[in-house]
């Protein structure tokens, strides 16, 4: 029931940015529309919907995206000068790294991070084991603990607080 | 005055952009042109919608184009790790001066 | 010989570029619309050359998010807003065939 409550929300929400106009037709088609999804399909949004009205999780979610902005342009600058360089300085390989992360959502999020940082890629997840197998553009070291440390730690410790 | 930043921007995106076409060009193989090119195409992409938002202020094309960054921030990671796990099931090797591949060997 | 190749490639582009900025005598939009033509050339040598099927791919999921990035400087310069609703459209359908073509990608030996 709340997880169809939030759906509403969320739909009727993006309606309203989508429209962007206070007309009394938009807004009742936007509460009709918004109320077919919640009512069709609204189980399927989340599972723990107590944890959205948690407002520490929003404070550290604003510190994980300035965190990310940050590391994306980074990686941005550091692929434009490797693709640039006449002599191709590129070592790549596929690592394995052990997470501490459990819930679905949190792996996700990880997974995309992972995508946008420097010089990292992830290809596939491992459920069971929570490990990840992330292409690298330029290897450091092949072993499992020390890449874990390298690629995942730092952004491990913040989404670690965000999804609790 | 917003006009000028707003060109700013979209020259910065249009820049990234032509990198990120130059790297699919020159790398060797699959995994590292998804590299380049997820990253660099993407904030670039994101660049040019970030001076349509600060051309337009906040107003119905302004909105949407926060919801259309907002978007391709969230889908084209996950594009990019369904189309690098594809390839290696499909058999696709890595390049021949590769380091390692601990994926291969854990199968 | 690397090198040479390099040298080749560098020159022909920074070339075309001083060539779109300089001498060509068009308004700004349209400058811009051409260097983003030199992107989709650039992927479209890709989409004919790349030696796999997944190579290929890549290419089309990249034109597909320069299409996004052409929609938007066509809804600087027009001044008209559904140029935008066009890009949220085009970002939609394209993530959903690049799944699709990854999904293809995936199971074309599942039988082995």
């Amino acid at each position: 029931m709340r997880s169809k409550i939030l759906t509403f929300m969320v739909s009727f929400l993006l309606w309203m940015l989508l429209s962007f106009s206070p007309d009394w037709q938009h807004i009742v088609i936007g509460i009709l529309v918004s109320f077919l999804v919640a009512l069709s399909m609204g189980d399927m949004f989340t599972n723990e919907a107590h944890k959205w009205l948690n407002p520490r999780r929003y404070i550290w979610f604003l510190y994980c995206l300035v965190v990310f902005i940050w590391e994306c342009l980074k990686s941005n600058i550091d692929v434009a000068l490797r693709v640039l360089n006449p002599r191709l300085p590129i070592n790549p390989g596929i690592v394995k790294v052990r997470t501490i992360l459990k819930t679905e959502t949190a792996l996700t999020f990880l997974a995309n991070f992972i995508t946008l940082t420097p010089g990292t890629l992830s290809v596939d997840v491992d459920k069971e084991n929570s490990c990840l197998y992330i292409h690298w553009i330029d290897v450091k070291s092949q072993d499992v603990e020390e890449a874990s440390k390298i690629i995942v730690s730092n952004f491990e410790r913040i989404l670690k607080e965000v999804f609790k | 005055m917003n006009e000028t930043i707003a060109l700013i921007f979209i020259i910065i995106g249009i820049t990234f952009d032509l990198f990120g076409c130059i790297g699919l060009i020159r790398l060797p193989d699959v995994y590292n042109r998804l590299q380049a090119s997820t990253k660099c195409v993407t904030l670039g992409t994101c660049g040019i919608l970030l001076g349509v938002l600060i051309r337009f202020g906040f107003t119905a094309a302004g909105a949407k184009a926060l919801l259309c960054i907002i978007f391709l921030l969230l889908t084209s990671p996950v594009a990019a790790h369904a189309l690098a796990r594809g390839a290696h099931k499909s058999g696709i090797k890595l390049w021949e001066k590769s380091v390692c591949d601990k994926y291969e060997e854990d199968k | 010989m690397k090198f040479l190749r390099w040298l080749l490639g560098f020159v022909t582009l920074s070339a075309l570029i001083i060539f779109i900025f300089a001498f060509l005598p068009v308004n700004t939009p349209t400058k811009l619309m051409l260097y983003l033509l030199i992107c989709f050339l650039l992927s479209l040598y890709r989409i004919l050359r790349g030696p796999t099927a997944a190579d290929r791919s890549v290419a089309t999921d990249i034109v597909g998010i320069l299409i996004i990035g052409f929609c938007a400087i066509l809804a600087v310069y027009t001044k008209k807003d559904w140029y935008i609703d066009i890009a949220i459209a085009w970002a939609l359908q394209s993530f959903i065939g690049t799944l699709a073509l990854a999904k293809f990608l995936e199971g074309r030996n599942f039988d082995e």
